[in-house]
């Protein structure tokens, strides 16, 4: 089969690799018809996250059809001919973690537990295409998928919905639904989020679905900006005003009420000094993250706020606002999305018209494009929001 | 286990080794300071106070005191740094030696005094040197000695239920690393097959000595088994109410000489994580029926280091047919 592959930092490759094979009996074979590339494979591909290999297929955002099932995947759950969402985090259905709904902790999912438990302490759960610290499992930017689980984590589709209005299910839909719900919305909240990538769109998204009385996107970009204005929400670009202040003006003085970091280890921006000591940092590896956005959402949210990270950190990070945090009785929460959790519930928000996951589509591309889709995603290139991949 | 020496001698002996490592970290490091902070008394104490090379010296040694300090206060491998140290000390003294010889009056007699207490020095360098290699010798099993590993899992399932998937001892091999075969040979007997570190299977074989059912499980190896051996399993309820808490520990009694080197270096760098990761897949065959399987590590088990691994892709069909041994 045809899959984009791993081929060395900041480098991608579209090959011909063996198709999967049943591996566990508790698996199936998904013919992927639609899939999509996510911010976070940008952490992968710039080789901030390590344990990546030449050949490593990515990608864990995927949808298709079932062609074969393993022995124990009971058939009330899936059948072949099903057409399904596949989640990103691979769960198992029966740990502790997964019967708390943690479905990201999954304590058997990640055959390189002992590496992850290294960098992080515990382990955490396998993830499709997404580097050997989480298992490395095979992804999804290809023809064919193997999906370990598969009658725990695939969300079957059995409505008309188009491919595009339910792939988003799989993560970045989640996710960002996941930044706002974690914000615990009153209906006078001003949320604030910073980064109007995807998963930023959908957070803003989300916290307006979840009674938000205002939501802030926070961007340089002003396409990104202009297509969350397009949503409703305010634009603030940090490259034209000083963000905490226009924060302020807009809250009358108190700062947002919630905060969601949507950015994650690669922001660009802060005052110069501080962006250069993470880059350096971050460019001998003493220091994985730079946190910009983390710590001005810190600072900026009103005293007694929430402040919900769902970019993805994979370190350390340096020049924590500890002070903030404690003084002001901020709230930090986070977590990789528990995209079970919310799958059926989004679908029905879906089905209802509540959310239109199409709106930040900007390309479509072949599967065999995908080192272009990379390059137009990465760059930010011909307004570029999100791509999706059709094999 | 009489044919194992007590474990709690293996460890007085190593935090004796500890300790005397610290120890002597602290005194490298007041020593590098004070060569540092203040070299000009340190050589006059010394009395090589008339030489220009000891303005040099004396603060370069701080140095190399300091790094010594580093080494002692934060390696548990306390023996490579009290070693580094000897030879340390070999240097002061031939410079000592060279300095009296061409040194009269006070001066002289204070070189003599400096020179007195290094020897003494030495002398404990010396000791913590050799008792630190010895004990590590011993604690790692290289040559030939003890192996004692811990380690703990939390699986969902009752105690009565995790007890009984352990007691059934043709199951261990299919999530322990090591072993190829358990088989049943009487009520509490049974004989074990591992893979082998020398082209051929170690066997052996263990009695259960001690038993509480639901509880726990103690057995030993019998016989003159290549590698004697022992364990014991506990079982014991989470406060979850749900999940049983599961505390293995083992020891391996490590020959010396080739066989023994050759289980060492089977065993890997790494034991308790070995043993770890079998609990790991303890959990994932209670928990979920059998061995999770990613492209990375396709062979479950059979995956005996996490790196390097396979790319995440999928296998090819000859590398499929093949199997784990490929
Ligand atoms: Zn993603
Ligand atoms: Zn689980």
């Amino acid at each position: 089969m045809r899959a984009n592959t791993w081929a060395g930092r900041n480098k991608v490759e579209v090959r011909d690799v063996p198709d999967p094979k049943i591996l566990n009996s508790r698996d199936a074979i998904v013919r992927i018809t639609s899939t999509a590339i996510c911010g976070s494979d940008l952490h992968l591909v710039d080789g901030y996250v390590p344990t990546m290999q030449d050949g490593d297929v990515m990608g864990h955002e995927f949808m298709g059809e079932v062609i074969e099932v393993g022995s124990r995947v009971p058939g009330d759950k899936l059948r072949v001919g099903d057409r399904v969402v596949v989640p990103f985090p691979i769960a198992c259905g029966a740990c502790a973690a997964c019967a708390k709904e943690l479905y990201s902790c999954c304590e058997n999912t990640n055959p390189n537990a002992g590496i992850a438990e290294k960098m992080f302490g515990h382990p955490v759960a396998g993830i499709f295409g997404y580097s050997h610290l989480t298992g490395g499992f095979a992804g999804g930017q290809a023809q064919y998928a193997r999906v370990p689980f598969a009658d725990v984590g695939p969300l079957k589709i059995e409505s008309d919905l188009t491919d595009e209005q339910v792939l988003f299910l799989s993560d970045i839909l989640p996710t960002g639904y996941m930044g706002a719900e974690m914000c615990d919305i009153q209906p006078s909240d001003v949320v604030a989020v910073w980064g109007a990538g995807p998963v930023g769109q959908f957070a803003m998204d989300s916290a307006r679905v979840l009674g938000a009385a205002k939501v802030i996107a926070i961007d340089k970009e002003p396409y990104r900006l202009r297509m969350a204005e397009q949503a409703g929400h305010i634009p603030v670009n940090f490259d034209e005003v000083d963000v905490r202040s226009r924060l302020l003006e807009l809250t009358g003085g108190r700062g947002p009420d919630k905060c969601i970091d949507a950015v994650g280890l690669e922001a660009t921006h802060g005052s110069a000094h501080i962006a250069a000591y993470d880059r350096v940092k971050q460019a001998v590896r003493s220091e994985t993250e730079r946190p910009h956005a983390l710590r001005q959402a810190i600072m900026s949210c009103r005293s007694g706020g929430v402040v919900s990270v769902i970019g993805v950190y994979g370190g350390l990070l340096d020049k924590f606002p500890a002070g903030a945090w404690m003084n002001r009785s901020l709230t930090l929460r986070t977590g990789q999305c528990h995209v079970q959790r919310y799958m059926r519930p989004l679908l029905e928000r879906i089905e209802r018209g509540e959310i239109d996951p199409t709106r930040i589509i900007t390309h479509r591309l072949p599967l065999d494009e995908a080192e272009r889709g990379f390059e137009l995603f990465k760059n930010k290139e011909d307004n570029c929001e999100k791509v999706v991949l059709k094999s | 286990m009489t044919q194992l020496a007590s474990r709690e001698e293996v460890q007085a002996r190593d935090d004796e080794v500890q300790r005397r490592g610290r120890e002597l970290g602290w005194m490298s490091l007041g020593l590098g300071v004070a060569q540092l902070a203040a070299p000009d008394a340190v050589r006059r104490i010394s009395g090589v106070d008339d030489s220009r090379t000891s303005r040099t010296m004396v603060p370069l040694v701080g140095v190399r005191e300091l790094v010594h300090a580093a080494g002692l206060l934060a390696s548990r491998r306390k023996g490579i740094w009290a070693w580094t140290r000897v030879m340390g000390d070999a240097m002061d003294l031939t410079s000592l030696g060279l300095a009296i010889a061409h040194r009269d009056g006070r001066r002289r007699r204070r070189l003599i005094a400096v020179t007195g207490a290094i020897v003494g020095i030495t002398a404990l360098d010396l000791l913590t040197a050799v008792q630190a290699t010895r004990a590590q010798r011993s604690g790692s099993g290289r040559r030939g000695g003890h192996m004692d590993l811990t380690a703990t899992a939390t699986v969902r399932k009752p105690a009565s239920e995790v007890y009984a998937f352990w007691r059934d001892l043709a199951n261990l091999p299919t999530f322990m690393a090591h072993l190829e075969e358990v088989r049943t040979t009487g009520d509490r007997t049974s004989h074990w097959t591992a893979t082998a570190p020398f082209g051929k299977d170690v066997e052996w074989d263990a009695e259960i000595t001690d038993e509480t059912p639901g509880e726990r499980i103690a057995w030993r190896s019998t016989g003159d088994a290549d590698v004697p051996n022992a364990g014991t399993v506990s079982f014991v309820p989470a406060p979850d109410g749900v999940s049983t808490e599961v505390y293995v520990s083992l020891v391996y009694d490590i020959p010396g000489g080739a066989i023994g080197k050759a289980v060492a270096k089977y065993f890997g760098e790494e034991p308790h994580q070995q043993l770890d990761d079998d609990l790991r897949r303890f959990k994932q065959v209670l928990e979920t029926g059998e061995v999770v399987r990613s492209d990375g590590a396709p062979w479950g088990k059979r995956a005996r280091k996490e790196f390097p691994q396979r790319p995440a892709q999928p296998l090819s069909d000859a590398e499929f047919e093949k199997g784990p041994e490929a």
